[in-house]
């Protein structure tokens, strides 16, 4: 009696459950955005854009989703989840440019486009790729943020990447090695890889700041490293020496700016990268737009892009922000 | 009710006078339960979503998890057997990366397929090798060697990448073998059904279970107690071999981070399939249908768009569930023999 009276809660629970979120009616257009990992404030923020540009359309309806953990795995599911669903198209962000081909190119045989922003996709597997700014300028802004706040622009820096394996920071990182010689009195001293993991990023700033005494700035190219080495900055008592910078969300560093860890930090717009990214999707399925090279695509109010040989584009330079401007941003991403 | 007898009341232990039925029983009800917790997930999903009912949706499912379960099916045995491997996924790490430097100097398909289950099985003999012949416990030795075979794959890669496998090795993870039914699907229901005859139709899988419930007692049987365990790890390395195979030919390309954190997927599946974590109980009819179980939950949810979060708690509920549930009954019954007692 009592298996069965167990079987049948069991049975009616997880059922109830399923039920209980059953999706909203089905608007015209679907565009699905694909986060790196869901709880990322990049992310969410780039959702926000996304909703715009679908306000902005109109009949179309956004679905943001993603993976728990960033990996290219986790994506491929969620891919097959909106085939199934037969999107119109997939926005996504990817973890592997790479292992994400073979079912993006499943999503693009049957009819669904393919666009990628952030961290890109090989060619093979999009129709277009959308880089929040030209790479170049990104790598000469993380160093030049350092550099600009050492005094007598000199001293030893490190940087404090995501993980060993993602596209956009280590294309960053390898920009920014370019831009060495611009910068005579800026001596690199390591480049640690703290996975995108707050207690990763922190023991790794902790590390830094121990074996390299006469350290003075850290940058971060990832939301996550940068608060996690500013707060390593601050537990040390080492406001004031060690300058943190990088690339960050506003709202997660508001903090660190006032305490004085940070003093500045870029970022390109989420909100315009999510917007700018739907819009594109959408020309592409509507077909005002093709996805070839040399095409020139408007994406509203953020202006036009023009594609390249490899169908991608850049959107915008990154902007600086410090103590006079942060409260400003940090309550929009 | 008079088969029951307590010896002191003040301890309420039930002694059956039989062994084995009511152990069969309760194996029996478990898959039972884990049966009715499929179909109600797969009907509940069919309801709410329109797109679930549809032969490639419930195709592409099954690549959600075949390749987990192809490892878990080897795992149960090595669980049941007492010992555990946590280094699995970084096997798969290291299968992947080999297969990949193969293919950079042209090795065809076939002998990409010998590297892969090759270096899977060496991984496996020298897990084996550390817990049965150093006597090392095998949660430390894996753990060791987790760190171990994945730090290899960065050495060897770095932030780098290996692409440009054959075309034709394509065809393990992404090619069918008829209509719907996919090489991964296939080659799982195969290996379940060869998993289920070894351990519950041959004196070899009973000497599994002996070694699990009391391994002194075994090895005082004159059961090679080493030499079995041995050969599970040795096992367990050549399906995570195999599941390196089919990733790898999925994914198309290899990087050291490749099935990150699927070890824990893996077990998460065999002891929902009822396998005692501490050895001696389980069956591999369980481990199927938790195979599918969690399949069929991912998907479903990922149809609703629910976030990735959600299916984890989801998962991990679910895992308490069913851990907490049987040893719940036992406490009820057996408070319920000491009163009648």
């Amino acid at each position: 009696m009592t298996r069965a009276k167990i079987l049948g809660l069991g049975s009616a629970l997880v059922a109830g459950l399923m039920l209980s979120t059953v999706s909203a009616a089905v608007a015209e257009t679907r565009i699905a955005v694909v986060a790196k990992d869901i709880g990322n404030g990049f992310f969410v923020a780039a959702g926000k854009g996304a909703e715009e540009a679908a306000k902005e359309i109109g009949d179309t309806k956004i679905i943001f989703t993603g993976p728990t953990e960033p990996t290219a795995e986790g994506q491929i599911e969620v891919i097959n989840a909106l085939i199934a669903q037969q999107v119109n198209a997939i926005v996504i962000s990817a973890n592997d440019p790479d292992a994400l081909v073979p079912a993006l190119q499943k999503a693009k045989q049957r009819g669904i486009t393919v666009v990628s922003f952030d961290s890109g996709v090989a060619p093979e597997g999009r129709d277009v790729q959308l880089d929040p700014s030209s790479i170049d300028l990104i790598g000469k802004t993380i160093i030049k943020l350092a550099a600009d706040n050492m005094p007598d622009g000199k001293g030893k820096m490190a940087f404090l990447s995501g993980t060993a394996t993602a596209t956009n920071q280590n294309a960053w990182l390898a920009a920014a090695k370019e831009h060495y010689a611009d910068f005579p009195g800026v001596e690199v001293v390591a480049t640690v890889y703290g996975d995108d993991l707050f207690d990763k990023s922190y023991r790794e700033a902790q590390g830094l700041i121990s074996t390299h005494p006469d350290l003075v700035a850290i940058s971060a190219p990832t939301t996550v490293g940068i608060v996690a080495a500013a707060q390593a900055v601050t537990d040390a008592g080492k406001i004031g020496k060690i300058n943190v910078t990088g690339l960050a969300l506003p709202s997660e560093m508001a903090a660190h700016i006032k305490s004085g860890a940070s003093k500045s930090f870029a970022i390109w717009n989420p909100i315009d990268l999510g917007y700018s990214a739907t819009m594109i999707a959408n020309s592409l399925i509507k077909g005002t737009a093709k996805a070839e090279p040399g095409a020139e695509i408007s994406i509203g109010r953020v202006g036009k892009i023009t594609l390249d040989d490899n169908r991608s584009a850049a959107m915008s330079d990154p902007f600086t922000y410090d103590a006079s401007n942060i409260d400003q941003f940090s309550s929009i991403f | 009710m008079n088969e029951h007898t307590s010896i002191d009341a003040a301890v309420p232990r039930h002694i059956p006078d039989r062994l084995g039925s009511p152990l069969r029983a309760r194996l029996l009800s478990w898959e039972m339960l884990l049966l009715a917790v499929a179909v109600a997930i797969f009907v509940a999903n069919s309801f709410a979503s329109p797109y679930f009912l549809n032969a490639w949706s419930l195709s592409d499912l099954t690549f959600n998890f075949t390749e987990k379960a192809l490892i878990a099916l080897a795992m149960a045995l090595l669980i049941i057997s007492g010992e555990i491997d946590l280094s699995v996924a970084s096997i798969i790490a290291l299968c992947s990366t080999f297969m990949g430097l193969a293919a950079q100097y042209g090795v065809g398909t076939p002998g990409l397929v010998a590297i892969g289950i090759g270096t899977g099985l060496l991984c496996g003999a020298f897990n084996g090798f550390l817990v049965t012949r150093l006597g090392l416990p095998s949660i430390v030795v894996t753990i060791g060697t987790m760190s171990l075979f994945r730090g290899v794959s960065y050495i060897i890669l770095g932030d780098g990448v290996f692409k440009g496998y054959p075309a034709s090795f394509g065809y393990f993870g992404q090619g069918y073998v008829f209509w719907v039914i996919s090489f991964e699907l296939a080659l799982f229901l195969a290996a379940a059904a060869l998993y289920y005859f070894l351990l519950h139709r041959t004196s070899f899988g009973r000497r599994i279970f002996a070694i699990g419930n009391n391994h002194v007692a075994a090895q005082f049987s004159g059961l090679r107690v080493g030499r079995i365990k041995f050969m599970l790890f040795c096992l367990t390395g050549l399906m995570s071999g195999i599941a390196a195979v089919l990733l790898t030919s999925r994914l198309g390309s290899t990087r050291p981070a490749i099935a990150q954190g699927w070890e824990l997927e893996v077990i998460t599946m065999v002891v929902l399939g009822g396998v005692n974590i501490l050895g001696g109980a389980g069956g591999i009819l369980g481990v199927v249908l938790a195979a599918f179980i969690m399949g069929l939950m991912t998907f479903g949810l990922g149809l609703l768009n629910v976030p990735g979060i959600v299916m984890s708690i989801f998962t991990g509920t679910l895992l308490i569930v069913v851990i907490a549930l049987p040893i719940l009954f036992r406490r009820l019954r057996n408070r319920r023999h000491a009163r009648l007692a």
